[in-house]
């Protein structure tokens, strides 16, 4: 593309958002030409969906301007903006799976003849629409749920053409498709782009970011670091863009070699249908981090693991002896928990007491005729040695802050003696005072001789908690890295700029 | 423009939702109202007679609320008490020895209907308002099958005092109805199993499926276990309903929603998760003051569906006002 393009179809300047007093974006400025491929690339949580929904019409921005096709908008939502020709291709589609491909493309503006749908012209438009960006073979009369996830996402887009869109955003359209079909994708790019449309791409996948984008603006912290002409710069500088920041934060003395105990915990080829060839070794006294993007296989990994989705293939042994474990249940008999990441949807039963939250899975798991008094005072001392505030305990724990919330559902977990401990995210949505407290709750199980797998997105903490690291990447583990490695070295991994380092 | 929004200060609210208070208050209001217009209603052998005419319904409820509170519903009850009256007429038919065998067969039954409402909800995924639902048309449609038309047979002597007759001579009291000490020992059963972790992690089933299947509960097998509970509590309920009014097709006609009124008049939330059982037998203790009030008022005991009906929907409306998310 020709670079001084005088207008553009989209200039983004100044644009910042705050949620609930906490800036996601500050002061970013972009543009897309016509034609354009321009990817915006960044860690979890550097602000790019919000970004993306600002653009579309889900967000009003709280600063700054928007100006598409040289108009200044303030979009009232996303149909807003689909009027506009702003199109948007989320990871989720939004298709009827009951429906045909063709009226699933014209929903909501099918066109009519005599008041009633035109099912000939809707199909004949279809057809057309499919093929201009040659995908002729897919039938406009197709059922959309017999279709493939690729086609499902050709749909989605002939979907945005059909509304005339001018500039389509896609949110990591390659998540969900497998190889061969990431190939299908990069010709419709191409396509697109030959008819002027501007494209917004969003991914953790450099390797496409660099086959298909022609500028690149990376987001970090809610702020542009740069934007770059993707010829000019590499995947390695990209990396650095997107992370390099300091480890300020105090994190608890990590086990010294005498600390680690036997291997308690193995996996080997382990896989399942998010998950491959899944090889680990866990140690008593040790707390392994699992880094890795958002989807990457690192829940999947620990939901395997606890028998949530259990592994299909390979092998697991417990302290050397083979372990089956098919079920939640069966994971806590053989002395594995699990703190989920979705706390509110999987952690606590909100409605439900301090106490009933931290009885729970002692209930479960206990003796029917357990002596109920000696438990009830074990667990109001375990959750008074987490450091629960509560009003009391027989206060509903939704009332309680998040960090509060972590601490009750770890004192659930600690009632039962676990050997292993699966932490997911543990302190996502919690204070910076409460984070502290739950890192060394999490170093004091290891110390005490369980084994600890953690999965954590914030960087500092994964590297400032972890003794080893694994890092995950499409289902596979990409490679191990020892303590004292660098942001740097995790990201390169988990974007697969780094040749493997298999441990 | 967005707002700093404060997190909800981490203080104890004054009326805990799902609590006593509020079913105690309306009783209370009742029964001064009662007062007023029918002092003699208090005096111990009305008192004693509505107590043990209600114990159905009462037990009904604590049935219900098991299943009610585990997130599921039970609409089977009512046509389930009219199959078992019928049944036990039939297979009774007078015959004095019968009786016991056959009080164990209607419990049978009853914990067997529950275990069918149970499994097809829980293993075969079918809401609980359409397994129940058509659990209710099979019965109902059985019965009328199996009876040709009109209920045959009839029911021992034996088998009606459970639900008609009275221990005697009580000091103070006077008669003290067999149908009230059922309800009396089955109601604290009730609250015993309610107290258990069983019935802890009922509620928790029914606030958070996820998080108890997580926790290691086998979810499916507490709900249905609590269908289980519903279905033995309207086999009781039909052994003394049958007893105190005698057999007809019409014997449990209504009473799944009297029983659902009275559940979330007692404070416990439908779609589970909140609630105690002592607040539903409670429920149903005081809507069926409120009906007895109805009539001391003259007002026409056909309106007591509409009642029903309107009782539901503010009860409803009012927790999920006082509630703003779940």
């Amino acid at each position: 593309m020709a670079d001084p393009r005088p207008r553009p179809l989209l200039a983004l300047r100044g644009i910042g958002k705050s949620f609930l007093g906490v800036r996601v974006l500050a002061d970013v400025d972009l543009d897309l030409g016509p034609g354009e491929v321009h990817a915006v690339v960044g860690e979890n949580g550097a602000g790019k969906s919000t970004l993306m929904k600002i653009v579309s019409g889900g967000y009003p921005p709280d600063e700054g301007s928007v100006v598409f096709n040289n108009e200044r908008r303030a979009f009232r939502g996303p149909r807003d903006a689909q009027r506009a020709g702003i199109g948007i291709i989320h990871q989720e589609f939004n298709l009827l799976p009951e429906r045909t491909v063709a009226e699933n493309v014209y929903l909501g503006h099918e066109p009519l003849r005599r008041g009633l749908v035109d099912r000939r012209e809707m199909l004949d438009r279809t057809s057309q629409l499919l093929a201009s960006v040659g995908a002729a073979a897919l039938p406009a009369d197709a059922r959309v749920g017999r279709l493939g996830v690729a086609q499902q996402q050709i749909v989605e887009i002939a979907k945005a053409l059909a509304l005339d869109a001018r500039l389509l955003i896609m949110d990591e359209p390659t998540a969900a498709l497998a190889d061969h079909e990431v190939a299908l994708l990069y010709g419709l790019v191409r396509r697109l782009q030959q008819r002027g449309i501007g494209l917004l791409y969003v991914s953790h996948r450099l390797t496409e970011v660099f086959d298909l984008a022609d500028r690149i603006t990376v987001l970090k912290d809610g702020r542009r670091v740069t934007t770059v002409p993707t010829a000019d710069t590499t995947p390695d500088e990209l990396v650095r863009h997107m992370v390099g920041r300091e480890l300020s934060s105090y994190y608890p003395d990590r086990a010294a070699p005498d600390d680690l105990g036997p291997v308690r915990l193995t996996v080997r080829d382990g896989g399942n249908r998010k998950l491959h060839g899944v090889r680990l070794e866990l140690r008593a006294g040790e707390v392994l981090g699992v880094g890795g993007l958002q989807g990457s296989g690192r829940s999947a990994l620990a939901r395997a693991l606890f028998g949530v989705a259990p592994f299909s293939t390979g092998h697991v042994t417990l302290d050397g002896r083979p372990v089956r474990l098919r079920s939640p249940r069966a994971a806590l008999r053989a002395g594995i928990a699990y703190v989920t990441e979705d706390r509110k949807g999987e952690g606590i039963v909100a409605r439900q007491s301090v106490l009933d939250n931290a009885l729970l899975a002692s209930r479960s798991m206990g003796r029917a005729w357990s002596r109920r008094a000696a438990r009830s005072v074990r667990i109001r001392n375990l959750l008074a040695a987490v450091d629960v505030r509560a009003a009391g305990y027989d206060q509903e724990i939704r009332f309680l802050s998040g960090g509060n919330q972590q601490k009750v559902v770890l004192a659930r977990w600690l009632a039962l003696n676990p050997r292993i401990v699966l932490f997911d995210e543990p302190t996502r949505g919690i204070d910076v005072g409460a984070k502290s407290a739950i890192h060394a709750l999490v170093r004091r199980l290891a110390r005490a001789g369980a084994a600890v797998l953690m999965i954590s997105s914030d960087l500092p903490e994964l590297l400032g908690m972890s003794d080893r690291i694994l890092v995950m990447r499409e289902g596979r583990i990409a490679g191990e890295l020892p303590a004292g490695a660098t942001e740097e070295d995790v990201v390169a991994l988990a974007v697969g700029t780094a040749r493997e380092t298999v441990a | 423009m967005m707002t700093v929004q404060s997190r909800p200060l981490p203080m104890r609210p004054r009326v805990r939702p799902g609590g006593l208070l509020p079913i105690l208050a309306i009783l209370g209001v009742l029964l001064v109202l009662v007062a007023v217009r029918q002092p003699d209603f208090f005096a111990p052998p009305s008192l004693m007679s509505f107590l043990g005419r209600s114990a159905p319904i009462i037990l009904l409820a604590a049935g219900q609320y098991f299943v009610i509170v585990s997130g599921e519903f039970d609409l089977s009850i009512g046509s389930l008490v009219t199959a078992q009256a019928v049944i036990a007429a039939r297979l009774i038919d007078g015959e004095p020895a019968r009786t016991w065998p056959v009080v164990l067969l209607l419990l049978g039954c009853g914990a067997l209907v529950g275990l069918v409402n149970g499994l097809i909800t829980t293993r075969l995924r079918v809401p609980s308002f359409i397994t129940t639902l058509g659990m209710f048309l099979i019965l109902v449609g059985a019965v009328y099958y199996w009876s040709d038309g009109a209920p045959k047979g009839a029911l021992s002597e034996e088998f009606r005092r459970f639900g008609r007759r009275a221990v005697e001579d009580v000091p103070l009291l006077g008669r003290i109805p067999y149908a009230l000490l059922v309800l009396l020992a089955l109601g604290a059963l009730a609250v015993l199993v309610a107290r258990s972790d069983f019935g802890r992690t009922l509620v928790a089933v029914g606030d958070n499926p996820r998080t108890a299947e997580l926790s290691g509960v086998r979810v499916w097998r507490h709900r249905t276990i609590a269908f289980v509970l519903s279905g033995v509590a309207a086999a009781v309920a039909a052994i003394l309903l049958g007893g105190y009014s005698g057999v007809s097709f019409q014997a449990g006609a209504g009473l799944e929603f009297a029983a659902i009124t009275a559940v979330v008049l007692g404070g416990v939330a439908l779609g589970g998760g909140r609630g105690s059982v002592a607040g539903a037998m409670l429920g149903a203790l005081t809507l069926e003051l409120l009906l007895a009030l109805m009539n001391f008022y003259g007002v026409s005991g056909a309106l007591r569906s509409t009642v029903q009906g309107a009782i539901i929907l503010l009860a409803v409306a009012l927790s999920a006002s006082r509630s703003p998310s779940r």
